[in-house]
This record gives C-alpha cells, sequence and structure tokens, in this order.
C-alpha cells in the first residue's frame, strides 16, 4: 500500500523539474494524435523544430508570438496569487486593442516618444476597468468572478464587432470590419530589419522583472500574497482584502489590455475581429505552467509559442490539422497539474501493519 | 407587431423552448456535478466534444440514439478526466475544469479536422424531427409549442423530473447531497466519499455532453467551430441562479431561452434603429445580471471546491 502525505515544502528541484517534465510529456503525447492522423511521427517533430529553430526568421517569428503570451501569462498569474481567478483576459486583450486604436488613429498626435507610452496608458486602462468590473461585482456582490470574467468575454466581443462596423471601422477599408491604422507615431518600433518582431517583447521582459520584484519584495506584493493565501487570516492582519483586490484586478486587467496594444501596435498595425487566437485563454496555460512565477511565465511564453509557430510550420508541411497545437497546450496543462500534485505529496511504500 | 403581440405567438413560446433545450441539459449536468462538491468549468468544452461526437457518430452511421449514446459516453470520458483529477488528486477545480475544456475543444476541432480533411462546406446530416404527435400537436397554441419539438426536448425536460426524484427522493440522490456538503458525515456512514463524487461528475458531464449534442442532431444538421459560444457558461451562471434546484433550473433555462427568442424578434423589429450586436451581447448581460441578483442569497453546497482526502480531517 502507497501513502501519500503531503511535504512539508516541495524541493526547488521539483519546482523546477515538474513544468519542464510536463512541457516535455505533452510534447512527448502529441505523438499519439500525430499518429492517429496517419502522419510520420518523427518527420512531425523535426518540422516543428524547424519551425522554430529552422531560420533566424524563424525564431524572431516564435520571439513575437511568445510576447502576447507573457502579457496574458502575467495578467493571470498576478491575479491567480491572489486567488482571484481572472479568465477574462481575452476580454481584456481586446479592450486594450480597441482602446489603443480609438485614441491611435488619428483623433490626436503627437510624436512617437509621447504617443507611443500614450497608447500604452490608455490600452492598460481600458483593460483594468475590463477586470476592475468583475472584480468590483465580486466584492460588492458576491458574484463569481469566474463566470463574470467568462460571460465579459463573449460580450466584449461582441462589442469589438459592433465597433469595427460603426465607430472604429476604416473607411478606406473597402467594407471589412477592420479599423483605420495606427498612425506611424504610435507604431512600435521594429527590433531587426525585414522581421516583424517589435518592441513589445522588450516592454514584455521588463514587465516580467517588474511583476517577479513586485511580488516578492514589496509591501503591495505580500499584501497580494497573504489575501491569496488566506484572506481571512489577511483580513484580520489589518489588510484590506477588498482594496488589495481592486488594485491586482487593475494591474492583472492592465497587463492582458497591453498585450492588445502590442499586438495591434506592434504587429498587425489596425483591429480585427481575429486578432488573438485566444491569447487571453492560452495566458493561464503559460501561468499556470510558470507555477504561477513572473520570471517562470517567460520561459513557459517561449514554450507555448514554440508550440504554436512549430506546429504551424509541421501543419503546412504535412497537411496534419494545426489544431494539434491546442490540443499540446491544453495537455500541458493538465500534465503540470497533475505534476504539482506529484511534488506536494510524498509518496512511501508502506506494510499494512504500519498504518 | 408591438412587444405583447410577440409574446402572445406559439412560435415565440416554440423558439424560447428550442433554445432552452441545450442548457436545460447543461445545467442539469452542471447541477448535479456542484451538489456532490465538484465545480466543472469543463462543461464548455464538453458541450462542444458531445456535439463533434454525436455529429460524427451519426455522419458515420451510427444512427440518431447510437449518437447520443456516443456523445454521452464522450462527455463521461472527459468528466472521468476532471474527477480524477478533482477528487482522489484533489487538485484545484477551477484549473481542471478549464484545462478539460481547453483539452475537449482541442480534441474536438483536431479529430473533426482529421476525419474530414478537405470539405469546404460543412457535411449534414439528417437531425432529430419534430413529434408530429397526432391530435395533440394540432392544438391551438400548445399544440405547435409543445408536440411539435423533436424527441431531444422531450428527453430534456424528462430529465429534469428524473434528476430531481433522484437526487430528492431517493438514497442516491440524499448521499450525493450529503457528499457536497459534508464529507465527513457521509465517510462516518461508511460511504464512499471518492466513488459518489466521481461518480456525480461523470453522470453530469454525460448530460452535458447531450447538450452539445442537441446543437449538432437537433437545432442545426452540421458540426461548426465555435458554435457552442458561451452556452457551458450560461449554464455554470444559471445553477446558482438556480440555488442548485433541478425546478429552479427549468425555469431559469426557460427565462432564458425566452430572453433569447425575444430579443431575435425585437431584432428585426427595431434592427433599423440599433446595431443587431446589442441584441447578442442580451443574454450574456442577463446572465451577469441573474449572478448578480442572487449571488449574496447563495446557498453554496457547503463542500464546494473543497477536496476531501480520506483519513484526513
Amino acid at each position: 500500500m502507497i501513502r501519500i502525505e503531503p511535504r512539508e515544502a516541495p524541493s526547488r528541484l521539483l519546482t523546477l523539474g515538474v513544468p519542464v517534465v510536463s512541457a516535455i510529456l505533452a510534447l512527448a503525447l502529441a505523438a499519439i494524435p500525430l499518429a492517429l492522423a496517419g502522419a510520420d511521427v518523427f518527420a512531425a517533430y523535426g518540422f516543428m523544430a524547424k519551425g522554430v529553430f529552422g531560420s533566424v526568421f524563424a525564431f524572431t517569428e516564435m520571439l513575437t508570438r511568445a510576447s502576447p503570451l507573457i502579457f496574458t501569462g502575467l495578467a493571470a498569474t498576478l491575479a491567480f496569487r491572489a486567488k482571484l481567478w481572472n479568465i477574462g483576459g481575452e476580454g481584456q486583450f481586446y479592450l486594450g486593442a480597441m482602446a489603443a486604436v480609438a485614441v491611435g488613429t488619428g483623433w490626436v498626435e503627437a510624436p512617437p516618444i509621447v504617443m507611443i507610452p500614450f497608447i500604452l496608458l490608455i490600452g492598460a486602462a481600458a483593460g483594468g476597468i475590463g477586470m476592475a468590473v468583475p472584480t468590483y461585482l465580486k466584492t460588492r456582490f458576491g458574484a463569481d468572478e469566474v463566470v463574470t470574467t467568462l460571460l465579459l468575454n463573449f460580450i466584449i466581443l461582441i462589442f469589438l464587432q459592433m465597433m469595427l462596423q460603426g465607430p472604429l471601422k476604416d473607411p478606406m477599408g473597402m467594407g471589412w470590419p477592420q479599423s483605420a491604422p495606427i498612425i506611424d507615431q504610435g507604431v512600435l518600433p521594429q527590433l531587426l530589419p525585414r522581421m516583424r518582431i517589435h518592441a513589445g517583447l522588450i516592454l514584455a521582459l521588463g514587465l516580467a522583472v517588474i511583476a517577479h520584484i513586485a511580488l516578492s519584495r514589496t509591501v503591495w506584493g505580500f499584501k497580494l500574497r497573504a489575501v491569496g493565501e488566506n484572506a481571512a487570516a489577511a483580513l484580520h492582519a489589518g489588510i484590506g482584502v477588498k482594496r488589495t483586490l481592486m488594485g491586482v484586478a487593475m494591474v492583472s486587467g492592465a497587463l492582458a489590455g497591453l498585450a492588445g496594444v502590442s499586438e495591434v501596435a506592434g504587429l498587425k498595425g489596425y483591429l480585427t475581429n481575429d486578432l488573438s487566437p485566444g491569447y487571453g485563454y492560452t495566458g493561464i496555460v503559460v501561468a499556470m505552467l510558470a507555477g504561477l512565477s513572473p520570471l517562470g511565465v517567460v520561459v513557459s511564453a517561449l514554450f507555448i509559442a514554440s508550440v504554436f509557430v512549430g506546429a504551424d510550420t509541421m501543419s503546412r508541411a504535412m497537411g496534419v490539422s494545426s489544431y494539434l497545437a491546442d490540443l499540446v497546450v491544453s495537455m500541458s496543462l493538465l500534465c503540470v497539474l497533475i505534476g504539482g500534485f506529484v511534488a506536494r505529496y510524498k509518496f512511501t511504500r508502506v506494510t499494512r501493519e504500519a498504518t | 407587431m408591438d412587444i405583447l403581440q410577440i409574446l402572445l405567438t406559439d412560435s415565440f413560446w416554440a423558439a424560447a423552448l428550442r433554445i432552452a433545450t441545450p442548457l436545460i441539459f447543461g445545467v442539469l449536468g452542471a447541477l448535479i456535478c456542484e451538489k456532490a462538491g465538484v465545480l466543472n468549468l469543463g462543461i464548455e468544452g464538453i458541450f462542444a466534444a458531445g456535439a463533434m461526437a454525436g455529429w460524427l457518430a451519426v455522419y458515420l452511421g451510427a444512427g440518431l440514439w447510437g449518437g447520443l449514446l456516443v456523445a454521452a459516453l464522450t462527455g463521461a470520458f472527459f468528466g472521468l478526466l476532471h474527477a480524477i483529477l478533482t477528487v482522489p488528486l484533489g487538485l484545484s477545480q477551477h484549473v481542471s475544469g478549464l484545462g478539460i475544456t481547453l483539452f475537449a475543444t482541442s480534441v474536438s476541432y483536431f479529430t473533426y479536422r482529421t476525419a474530414l480533411p478537405d470539405v469546404s462546406s460543412p457535411p449534414r446530416i439528417i437531425p432529430f424531427q419534430p413529434l408530429d404527435i397526432p391530435v395533440l400537436s394540432d392544438l391551438p397554441f400548445i399544440g405547435p409549442v409543445l408536440f411539435q419539438q423533436t424527441a431531444m426536448t422531450w428527453l430534456a425536460l424528462a430529465l429534469v423530473a428524473l434528476v430531481w426524484w433522484v437526487l430528492e427522493r431517493t438514497p442516491l440522490g440524499m448521499a450525493i447531497r450529503a457528499v457536497g456538503d459534508n464529507p465527513d458525515a457521509v465517510d462516518a456512514q461508511g460511504l464512499s466519499v471518492y466513488a459518489l463524487r466521481m461518480g456525480a461528475v461523470v453522470a453530469g458531464s454525460a448530460l452535458m455532453a447531450l447538450g452539445g449534442a442537441f446543437l449538432t442532431m437537433s437545432a442545426f444538421d452540421a458540426f461548426f467551430f465555435g458554435m457552442v459560444n458561451g452556452r457551458g457558461w450560461i449554464c455554470i451562471a444559471l445553477v446558482i441562479f438556480a440555488s442548485w434546484r433541478p425546478g429552479k433550473a427549468l425555469l431559469g433555462a426557460l427565462l432564458f431561452g425566452a430572453f433569447d427568442a425575444f430579443q431575435v424578434r425585437m431584432q428585426t423589429e427595431v434592427g433599423a434603429f440599433v446595431p443587431s450586436q446589442v441584441f447578442l451581447m442580451i443574454p450574456y448581460v442577463l446572465s451577469i445580471i441573474a449572478l448578480v441578483l442572487v449571488a449574496r442569497r447563495a446557498e453554496y453546497p457547503r463542500a464546494l471546491l473543497k477536496p476531501w482526502f480520506k483519513g484526513q480531517r
């Protein structure tokens, strides 16, 4: 018989090892659907690797794909650390993108040094408000934020379609439901010539470091973690739980909003209703795979981005559906969940008499 | 046509019941899981899996009832996965549920694309037809509303009664409710907390999958990506609205169906002045408002979200 008992604290090796093993396992499990689809499994993995490491361009494409995932991953990380279930990253992403387009397509003009921070700020504010509303409904009325943020995603997506057919529609867009382009002064600088990689990545990396410091070294971070670990005790200790939650909500929503700004002002230039292939939801996987650590988010975003970019290349070369990437991403979430269980408990073999 | 006129037409109420049907399956499924103490956010993905699996089975020649069986089994499979992760392993029900939703959705999409690689327009099946019951379906008003629905609507209504009866009137139902309120007491009685909770999640998930199957096998005749469109999440909101009671759940689903049918009709009335998206938003906005209204009074099953381990108090 095997006895299971909780560990005092998971060892450092396990904390780091579990996500790595989970990610590799999820990637390995992709062999099953690949084989069922009748594809040459080894060739498929070869194409996936080539899609990420095959050229400088491929690698920068992966980095470009990782940028929004770092933002949304950080958004989920901070909220989840406070046990605030922000599942609304997808909606907040689009709120940020819409706000950026609303002010960044000619309504105001300024030199880039003013214009870019302005757009980023407005987008972050929009995302922050997008999470503040369900958090207010939670703290004031007790409405479960999981359900409200999920439903808000749909509301915001419909609102986006309305805006793209109405006020935000590009008059020169030949009737397509898309916004006018962000003016030149508002476009995030490119990092390399002839590549799509842009300054959004630098911003994301910087915010990951700031989030790490804020979470581990500041009073705010301490309050956040205290609320997440035991809200009742935090309240007893004199921490304003509701205020802390509202603060976390604004920051979390702002981060997801910045993902939207970064995509629209750094990559696409204009807004469509398919700007995000589910970056908000994938951010949750990124955060969980990172063990809710801001620096870990960077690593797991790189992994998830590699899966997506690699699977795209494999799909084009072999004709296997690129939904394989979503399959790997969801399996890595389930694997890391189980791995977390293994890391938290000690398994010892005991004889029946001993129990 | 004014508002009152709309409410008095039989086609309006027939549509309301039709729209409510998948939600009835989903709400009942979510209710069973939560009564046993397990939140199942896998519902959105299980809807998609049920929709795809049931449809594909019929497309491959299983017959409509065979398709429903396949859908239910698919739902049960994903439910079992969620049950293993959340009951004996005691992992976060939120994260596990979202993981199941992502997993079930991507499995369904990948399978559909792999099974039908080069179709441009989605292939169709012959779905459930309205049951044209002689005499009864010719009754004024009642006839079109009740007796021209498909067999799946009747199945949903029958399940409401069955779930109510099992939960409220049988020892099994009492055990399920107790395991979601006070698992220690159930354990002290010598019953298995694990088996009860896992069984409830598996059964509930099978029902959710039937809700998905209704979309491809009764409401439409084909499978589309993104066709679930938040219906699963609406069910999670409706369960809270219904205070975990099957009867109220039916009422909530019907109210929701009525509002949705109403907005479609209003759209044709005032569509010239108001963008259609305003109406599309209404169902989701209503769900949030309903949630806010009842949230403080809601009596959650006391052990909901709380993992329980044998021999550990």
